[in-house]
C-alpha cells in the first residue's frame, strides 16, 4: 500500500507515483468512494503514447462510466491485469493493488502541475463546500 | 448551479439522509439512488431482505358497481381473474395497442379496486381513466398524495413482515389485504418489482416513517438493508420487468415489449384489442430482446446492438448484473424471432463487444416458485 502523502493528484482524482520517469497511476480513496462499486476496468494498451490530461482508461460502476486521465505524458508500460479480473480491487486498495496502469513519463517535470496530498485534501474540502460532484 | 425545480420529498426524506442515502432527482422526486453500495443492496435483496421507499408510485382507487366492467375495458389483462384479496399485473393500452401504463390492480373487496401506477404517469393515467369511465357507474379517487409506499423484498421478507403483521405475512403471492395500520386504513400486497418474494406496504404518509422504522428494526437481525433506486433498477432488469417510460411507452405495444402473456384477447372487448389483433395477424416487426455480453463490460442504455454486421436496434435498459456477473440489457431489435444463443455485438466505448441473445428473465430467483412471478 502506498502512502498517499508521497503521491501527486489531479483534480479529476487520479494519483501518480513517480520515481524518475517511472509512473504508476490509480484513483484516490475519495474517488473510489464516490464511484462506489467498481465493476469494470478497461486499462490502456501497453505501448500507447498518451499526453498529460488525455483520457486513456475507463472505470465503470453499476451506474456510470468514468474516464481516467493521464497525469503526465508518456508511454504506457503496464496495465494492471488484477483489476481487470477483480475490479472491486480498485475500491478495496485504491492506493495499492488497485492501481490501473504504469507509464514511462516523457516529461516528468509535468508532475509539477499536479497537487501534493495536502493540496488535494484542501481541494476536496473546497469541492465539498461547493456541493458539486 | 442550483436546480430551480422543486423536488418532492417522501416522509422518509430525513431517514434517507441519516442512513447515508445519495439523493437524486427521479421524475421530480428526491429519492436515494443508493445508500452505501448498489452491489451490497442488491445482494441483501437477493439473499435476505431489502427495503425500498417507493412512495413516488401512484394510487388510484376504483370503486362502485361498474368497477370490474370499467377495469376490463381499460386493461389488457383479465381483471375478472382476481377476486377480493388478489392482485394482478396488467397493461393499460391506447387505441393503437401502445402502453399507457403498466399497473398492479388489487381487488380489495367487491366493487373496490386499487390501481398502483407509475409516478410519472399518475396525471395522464387519471385523465385516461376519467375519459373512459364515462358510462360506467364508478368513482375514481387519486390518492397518490395521501399514500406512501414501502417495498419489503427478498427471501426473508415473509419472516420479517410476520413479526409486524401476521395477517400480511399470511398472504399468498399476489395476495392483497386492506387493513388498519396504526389506526389508519392501509393496503398490503404480496408483490414487488425485484424478482423476489416480497410485500408492498401502501400506507398513509403520516405513518409511513413508523412502518419503515418497524421493518428496519425487525429486519436488522435478518440482515435486511435499506436499498435505493440503483439496486431496484438492477433487480428489476435481471428479473425481466419493464421500466415504464424507458422500456415501454405509448409508442410500443405489449406484444412488442415481449409481454404477450399480459394480453387476454379472449376476455371480451378492451381498449387496444383491435390493434393487438391486427399486430398478431400481421406479426410484429420489433421485439424487446435480452442481450448478454460475452466479455466483461457494462452496457448502457443507448448502446447499439449489431447482428451480422448491421445495427438491429439499441438498448433501452442495460447494466452490469451482479447475479450473473455479466453485462445485460434489453432493446427493441428489428428481428423479432431471434433465438437465444444468437451471436450479436454491443457497441461500448467505440468497440463492438461480443454478446448473445438470451431469454428473459435474465435471472430467476431460486426462492420463487416457477409460474408465480406475476400472477
Amino acid at each position: 500500500m502506498l502512502d498517499p502523502k508521497t503521491l501527486k493528484f489531479m483534480k479529476s482524482h487520479e494519483w501518480l507515483e513517480l520515481a524518475g520517469d517511472a509512473g504508476t497511476v490509480g484513483i484516490s480513496h475519495h474517488a473510489q468512494k464516490e464511484i462506489t462499486d467498481v465493476v469494470f476496468v478497461e486499462p490502456p494498451k501497453v505501448g500507447r503514447k498518451v499526453k498529460q490530461g488525455e483520457a486513456c482508461c475507463v472505470v465503470e460502476s453499476v451506474k456510470a462510466a468514468f474516464d481516467i486521465y493521464a497525469p503526465v505524458s508518456g508511454e504506457i508500460t503496464a496495465a494492471n491485469a488484477d483489476v481487470v479480473k477483480d475490479p472491486a480491487l480498485v475500491n478495496r486498495e485504491s492506493y495499492g493493488r488497485g492501481w490501473l496502469f504504469k507509464l514511462k513519463a516523457s516529461a516528468p517535470a509535468e508532475a509539477g502541475k499536479l497537487m501534493n496530498h495536502a493540496a488535494y485534501e484542501q481541494f476536496l474540502l473546497s469541492e465539498a463546500a461547493h456541493g458539486s460532484h | 448551479m442550483s436546480n430551480s425545480a422543486i423536488l418532492r420529498r417522501t416522509p422518509l426524506h430525513e431517514s434517507h439522509k441519516a442512513l447515508g442515502g445519495k439523493l437524486v432527482d427521479f421524475h421530480g422526486w428526491e429519492l436515494p439512488v443508493q445508500y452505501e453500495s448498489i452491489i451490497r443492496e442488491h445482494e441483501a435483496t437477493r439473499h435476505r431482505c431489502g427495503l425500498f421507499d417507493v412512495s413516488h408510485m401512484g394510487q388510484i382507487f376504483v370503486t362502485g358497481p361498474g368497477s370490474l366492467d370499467f377495469l376490463q375495458k381499460i386493461n389488457a389483462n383479465d381483471i375478472s381473474r382476481i377476486g377480493p384479496g388478489q392482485a394482478i399485473y396488467s397493461h393499460v393500452l391506447n387505441d393503437q395497442g401502445g402502453v399507457v401504463d403498466d399497473v398492479i390492480v388489487s381487488c380489495l373487496a367487491k366493487d373496490r379496486y386499487l390501481a398502483v401506477v407509475n409516478a410519472a404517469t399518475v396525471e395522464s393515467d387519471l385523465a385516461w381513466f376519467q375519459m373512459h369511465a364515462r358510462g360506467f357507474n364508478v368513482r375514481l379517487d387519486n390518492r397518490s398524495d395521501h399514500f406512501g409506499m414501502i417495498a419489503v423484498q427478498g427471501p426473508r421478507a415473509g419472516e420479517i413482515v410476520g413479526l409486524i403483521s401476521p395477517q400480511a405475512a399470511g398472504l399468498a403471492r399476489f395476495g392483497a389485504v386492506e387493513l388498519d395500520v396504526y389506526g389508519q386504513s392501509a393496503v398490503i400486497t404480496r408483490t414487488g418489482y425485484t424478482g423476489e418474494d416480497g410485500f408492498e406496504f401502501i400506507v398513509p404518509e403520516e405513518i409511513l416513517i413508523r412502518v419503515w422504522e418497524d421493518v428496519l428494526a425487525q429486519g436488522r437481525s435478518f440482515g435486511a438493508a435499506p436499498c435505493g433506486l440503483g439496486a431496484r433498477d438492477v433487480l428489476r432488469l435481471e428479473a425481466g420487468y419493464l421500466l415504464y417510460g424507458q422500456d415501454v411507452d405509448q409508442d410500443h405495444s405489449t406484444f412488442e415489449a415481449n409481454y404477450s402473456w399480459v394480453v387476454k384477447l379472449d376476455k371480451g372487448d378492451f381498449i387496444g384489442k383491435e390493434a393487438l389483433q391486427k399486430q398478431k395477424a400481421a406479426g410484429i416487426t420489433r421485439r424487446l430482446t435480452g442481450v448478454r455480453l460475452l466479455e466483461r463490460g457494462v452496457p448502457r442504455a443507448g448502446a447499439a446492438v449489431f447482428i451480422d454486421g448491421r445495427q438491429a436496434g439499441t438498448l433501452c435498459s442495460a447494466t452490469f448484473s451482479p447475479s450473473l456477473q455479466a453485462g445485460i440489457g434489453v432493446g427493441y431489435l428489428d428481428r423479432p424471432a431471434l433465438k437465444a444463443g444468437t451471436r450479436c455485438g454491443v457497441r461500448l466505448h467505440g468497440r463492438e463487444v461480443p454478446a448473445e441473445i438470451v431469454a428473459i428473465p435474465f435471472y430467476a430467483s431460486p426462492h420463487l416458485k416457477k409460474g408465480v412471478r406475476h400472477a
